[in-house]
């Protein structure tokens, strides 16, 4: 028997801190996709808090150490489209002159679909499901198909595609504590367009975004599930 | 109080107003609908447009100083003449000195930014001239005592009825819910103006360095008659408006008119070479361009900030923000507003006072994706946060929690022996901040990640 391909798990602070279920949830997944998946604890994230803030100097020297433990890791993967920006793209302008290898590392939904993996997929949810795109994996990475390609293999629920182009949710990182109030606003003009289409679950691949939203849903108490995709999945998927 | 205080206190204020956010919304919406449409129907590839206008622009900028030597040589054949302005000050003076030398006491104005930033409207007011801006957006925010909300679109803040009010108040007409009676009133009330007006000032879309010609793009025609029908006609430009070729403009025109309003071409489009020429009966005898730099030079020579010249102010950030979107134009505080502004405002005008605007992005690139000239608004955003740290703008508390947070992403030993603590304080701790802010902090999950991973092998 052919030994299961390696996965590496990167798994981005708020994963580690604030949503465990989500990493546990990618894990879930991927080994149902035949991986075998494995996690360095030394691993803490990817820089961007500092990055965004301005403060480059720390952000280096996490960033480094990031690298460092990634190192020669064949695959590694993601469940946010924020952090495999951070690395893939922004490393080269926070190193800008320094040479860094950046290591292979994939956003989830990516990771899926580059490998044909959607095909293995397959499951039952009830709902009328919309999907929310970070902007670091819409306008970063570039990733628009992958997401539905992989919500499209989940039978038994409306899959809702919001018209025009995806606005942001108003997480920002430190954005959001800086400036709460526009923050708040721009959570809730996100929020009014998947109600407007009586959408139930907002899936989306960030665990910020994800944050955000959750916060605007509970000040104004309403129903709506908002899940990470790897949660989706593993609901879905009834793993 | 301070810049950034103001901004925050509008900011929150806008934040909060729902008829504000519809009303905004709105006219955006509008707005994308005619973008999408025009995009597709005059360019077969958008992107490919996007590139080419970037990279003339680009190379327009690294032969800046030749390129306006050329201008001014050019355009000097035709008897222009060409004043050089370091800052707004130098700029103001210029003026003065064309308005003394002509005992000119009236004038009119089409829209310009440049204007806006010199503020020449308070400095000719000041000097008890009559000034009256005649394109109707910019009309309406002058009777209204304010400053323009958007970059192209001055009034967008304005409904109809509130615009009905201020006509009813300020140039006294009866009520009227019509747009079209409100547009020929004002065009009654400018008649007279600029039939009297000894000067016409105004600014310039693009500055052609081969024709020597200056290129005005509007839609209602009042900037045709401020450059035509006054005897002395005044030219207020930014240096970074030059393009090379009197044929960039195939590109340029279009371009900026979908960007600007989704319009094919804006509806009146004048190429002026100069003032009038002896075989000639109309136009203004004596003709004015007033090159401005006022900070500019200071992004030419970045390197890295450059490209931020590369804007022809269409206003495509702004109208794609998330952020102006919710706390509109006048928040900023600014002469150009949203993303566009937040880059060169604190070039322009100081990065201590004005380095706030870098941070208040979400730094979503809903900015980059939609300008029109390929300025990489959002990453730009975060070179200025990085300045503003190193220039010790950002605040003594954000150091020490960057420093704390090294510490803790170092080693997972300390990251973990401290977990319990940090959990506390995220969940019973945060009571002594704002409540708007509160919402904002993580709660640490009872166990980590690593933790369950842990626990699990």
């Amino acid at each position: 028997m052919e030994s299961s391909p390696v996965v590496s798990l990167f798994i981005p602070c708020l994963v580690d801190q604030v949503y465990p279920e989500m990493g546990i949830a990618m894990t879930q997944v991927l080994r149902a996709l035949g991986y075998c998946v494995e996690y360095d604890s030394r691993q803490s994230c990817c820089g961007q808090p500092a990055f965004n803030a301005g403060h480059w100097s720390e952000a280096k020297t996490v960033a480094r150490h990031c690298l460092q433990i990634f190192q020669g890791k064949e695959i590694i993967v993601s469940p946010s489209g924020s952090c495999t920006a951070m690395v893939r793209k922004f490393y080269q302008q926070l190193f800008s002159g320094e040479p860094v290898s950046i290591p292979a590392i994939y956003e989830f939904s990516e990771f899926l679909c580059m490998r044909g993996d959607t095909a293995k997929i397959s499951g039952n949810f009830s709902g009328r499901v919309g999907f929310h795109y970070s902007c670091h994996s819409y306008r970063e990475l570039r990733l628009k198909q992958e997401p539905f390609e992989i919500l499209r293999k989940i039978s038994g629920c409306e899959l809702i595609e919001l018209p025009g182009e995806p606005i942001c949710c108003g997480f920002g990182g430190l954005f959001s504590i800086k400036f709460p109030a526009i923050a708040g606003a721009m959570a809730e003009a996100r929020l009014n367009q998947f109600l407007e289409k009586n959408i139930d679950t907002i899936v989306s691949n960030d665990p910020g975004c994800i944050m955000q939203l959750r916060q605007e849903v509970k000040e104004r108490r309403l129903t709506l599930a908002i899940l990470h995709l790897t949660e989706f999945l593993s609901k879905a998927m009834k793993l | 109080m301070s810049e950034q205080t103001q901004f925050v206190r509008q900011a929150t204020l806008k934040s909060e107003d729902k008829s504000h956010f519809e009303k905004i919304n709105k006219a955006i919406r509008t707005y994308h609908q005619a973008v999408e449409k025009g995009q597709s129907d005059v360019f077969k590839d958008w992107q490919a447009a996007r590139r080419v206008a970037a990279q003339i622009k680009e190379q327009a900028l690294l032969q800046l100083p030749e390129l306006l030597i050329q201008f001014e040589a050019n355009i000097k054949k035709q008897g222009a003449q060409v004043l050089w302005a370091k800052d707004g000050h130098e700029a103001l003076g210029y003026v003065w000195n064309i308005f003394k030398e002509n005992q000119a006491e009236l004038a009119i104005k089409a829209k310009t930014m440049v204007a806006e930033e010199i503020h020449l409207n308070q400095f000719l007011q000041g000097q008890g001239i009559e000034l009256w801006e005649t394109d109707l957006g910019e009309l309406i925010v002058q009777l209204a005592g304010e400053r323009p909300y958007h970059i192209v679109t001055p009034a967008m803040h304005k409904s109809l009825k509130e615009i009905s009010e201020l006509f009813q108040k300020k140039i006294g007409i009866p009520p009227t819910e019509s747009a079209e009676t409100l547009t020929q009133a004002a065009r009654h009330f400018l008649r007279d103006k600029f039939i009297r007006s000894a000067i016409g000032i105004t600014g310039a879309n693009f500055l052609i360095a081969d024709a020597g010609a200056i290129v005005m793009t509007e839609n209602e025609g009042n900037g045709s008659l401020c450059m035509t029908l006054p005897k002395t006609h005044i030219v207020l430009a930014g240096i970074e408006k030059i393009i090379p070729k009197l044929t960039d403009l195939s590109l340029f025109l279009p371009l900026l008119a979908v960007s600007g309003t989704g319009q094919q071409l804006t509806s009146y489009n004048s190429i002026v070479w100069g003032p009038k020429q002896v075989h000639e009966v109309d136009g203004p005898e004596k003709m004015y361009v007033i090159l401005i730099d006022n900070g500019r030079s200071k992004l030419y020579r970045s390197e890295r900030f450059r490209e931020s010249l590369r804007c022809i102010r269409c206003g495509a950030c702004l109208n794609a923000c998330p952020v102006y979107r919710t706390v509109g134009g006048h928040t900023y505080g600014t002469t150009y507003q949203g993303p566009i502004g937040a880059l060169i405002t604190p070039f322009l005008r100081g990065m201590r006072e004005w380095f706030h605007l870098p941070y208040a992005s979400s730094l979503c690139g809903a900015c980059r994706d939609v300008c029109p000239v390929q300025i990489d608004i959002h990453h730009l955003l975060l070179e200025h946060r990085k300045m503003a740290v190193e220039g010790n703008f950002s605040g003594i508390i954000w150091k020490a929690i960057m420093k704390l947070w090294v510490i803790l992403m170092m080693r997972r030993a300390v990251l973990n022996f401290l977990r319990p603590v940090i959990f506390f304080l995220t969940h019973y701790g945060t009571f002594l901040l704002p409540s708007d802010i509160k919402k904002h902090i993580p709660k640490l999950s009872p166990m980590s990640f690593e933790g369950e991973w842990r626990k699990k092998s």
